[in-house]
């Protein structure tokens, strides 16, 4: 599927690429400031995001009638009732009756583009990141993700099957494998922890949960890609050293209502914007 | 009588459906991790068959019971057993290789190839040359390391094993085995002794 990025203002472009040469200047400086450097650089593009050409696409994309059905995403209930955008990733995951079981927002795309559009859910799971099918998710994620920007994060888990989830995903969390013997909690399971100049939130914590859930998906400077919650989990298990985590997968689901849950009462700052 | 009989009934309903709560709990996590992960490039599934240790030290709980520390002290034994010490007597190697070593955090992950070096990423956890200031906290601090503990066979050996087989000392440290899960050779691990023990190294000054 060929997805068309809409046109953005010139004033737009030229404030990003002028705090792109503002900070790749900085990086001279002492990189024990990295942190503060990387808080200024937030700021100068606070109102320039490069999500926002993510999102974009992601309303179109929305509307557009297309795959086999040639339907559009209109109908598409992300918990909130069909169509509604508003909120709807600060109260996912959850449990959804349709399909009885507890889905996180990729999980649910997955659901609606192929029930509603007929698209091959296969065909999702298996397209490379940034590419294809999963270069669609990303701007429909883009695009949901900033309609909760600053919204408190509502995510209980109330029935079974979401107490369930969450006691999976808690498992998982702290599940050792691979030849480095790692689990999450290896890095993420403690306060005040960092890979080199990296923080690293404690995801056991309201508030580390909160200060990581609530900043995923985001833009990430370094490689210049907008990463979806599925793309960030998915990197995070590569360098843990364990083998492919299957994109959309009941894990994945569950060790995201792991942190959501453990989220729930802080804010949405989606799309964030990481180093 | 009868109530007695009722009660013990009831007391053996309740065990075996708490058990039954448990391994169906069990069951559906096993299902959902081998449902969740396919082999990619050099990461085979292979990677989450847990060994003994990483059972126990991925069970928070276990670890702070009585049992679990009986258990602990059995298992950190097994990962001692386990350590090989160097084939040809050496200990000490190259200090400058093994800055490089300690630097590279490269190898393991299905984006490496079966034949790429890997790194200790030591300096992702620890610090090190006080002149690499990007580095990580996870473990303690390692600069000055001969110079502080002195240079003793007692410590070159603890020093060996511990970055050969951490968990010997403490099960579920962080630290991985580097010797024990073949993540350096016996050359690099000399290498990185000498960057901690050589007096000459740049951490000792």
């Amino acid at each position: 599927m060929k997805q068309q990025f809409p046109k953005v203002s010139m004033r737009k472009i030229f404030r990003f690429v002028f705090s792109l040469i503002i900070t790749s200047g900085m990086t001279a400086a002492y990189a024990q400031s990295t942190t503060d450097e990387i808080a200024k650089y937030r700021q100068m593009i606070a109102d320039g995001n490069p999500s926002e050409l993510y999102e974009d696409a992601g309303a179109e994309l929305w509307k557009k009638p297309a795959g086999p059905k040639n339907a559009t995403l209109e109908k598409c209930n992300l918990g909130l009732g069909p169509g509604v955008i508003q909120g709807a990733a600060a109260q996912l995951p959850k449990y959804f009756p349709d399909t009885n079981k507890v889905q996180d927002l990729e999980s649910r795309l997955i659901t609606c583009m192929s029930t509603l559009q007929g698209i091959s859910a296969q065909e999702i799971i298996d397209a490379p990141f940034q590419k294809g099918l999963k270069k669609d998710m990303d701007a429909l994620v883009a695009y949901i993700v900033t309609a909760s920007k600053g919204q408190v994060i509502k995510v209980k888990a109330q029935h079974p099957k979401e107490k369930e989830a969450y006691a999976l995903g808690n498992r998982a969390f702290y599940f050792q494998g691979g030849p480095m013997d790692f689990s999450c909690a290896t890095c993420h399971g403690s306060d005040g922890k960092r890979i080199r100049l990296q923080d690293l939130p404690n995801l056991t914590t309201q508030a580390g949960a909160a200060a990581g859930w609530g900043s995923w998906p985001a833009y990430r400077v370094s490689s210049g890609q907008f990463w979806t919650m599925g793309l960030r989990l998915n990197d995070c298990y590569r360098q843990q050293r364990f083998p492919f985590p299957i994109y959309g997968s009941e894990l994945l689901t569950a060790i995201s209502m792991y942190m959501a849950v453990n989220a729930n009462g802080g804010t949405m700052q989606t799309p964030g914007l990481k180093r | 009588m009868k109530t007695k009989i009722f009660l013990l009934l009831a007391l053996l309903v309740g065990f075996s459906s708490g058990a039954f709560a448990q391994s169906s709990f069990d069951a559906k996590f096993q299902k959902m991790m081998s449902e969740g992960f396919r082999a990619e490039g050099i990461a085979g599934l292979d990677r989450i068959q847990q060994d003994e240790t990483q059972k126990f030290c991925s069970n928070p709980k276990l670890i702070n019971t009585k049992q679990g520390a009986v258990k602990a002290i059995e298992l950190q034994k097994l990962n001692m057993a386990s350590i090989v010490q160097p084939t040809d007597g050496k200990y000490i190697g190259d200090w400058k290789s093994g800055e490089a070593i300690a630097q590279s955090g490269r190898g393991a992950t299905w984006t490496d190839k079966p034949d790429t070096v890997n790194g200790g990423g030591c300096y992702n956890c620890h610090e090190i040359n006080k002149k690499e200031i990007s580095y990580g906290n996870l473990g303690p601090s390692l600069w000055n390391y001969g110079k502080n503990r002195g240079y003793s066979q007692e410590l070159i050996t603890y020093t060996w094993n511990r970055i050969y087989n951490s968990k010997a000392y403490n099960l579920c440290s962080n630290m991985p085995r580097f010797g024990h899960s073949k993540l350096l050779t016996q050359e690099q691990m000399q290498d990185v002794m000498a960057l901690l023990l050589d007096p000459q190294s740049p951490v000792n000054q």
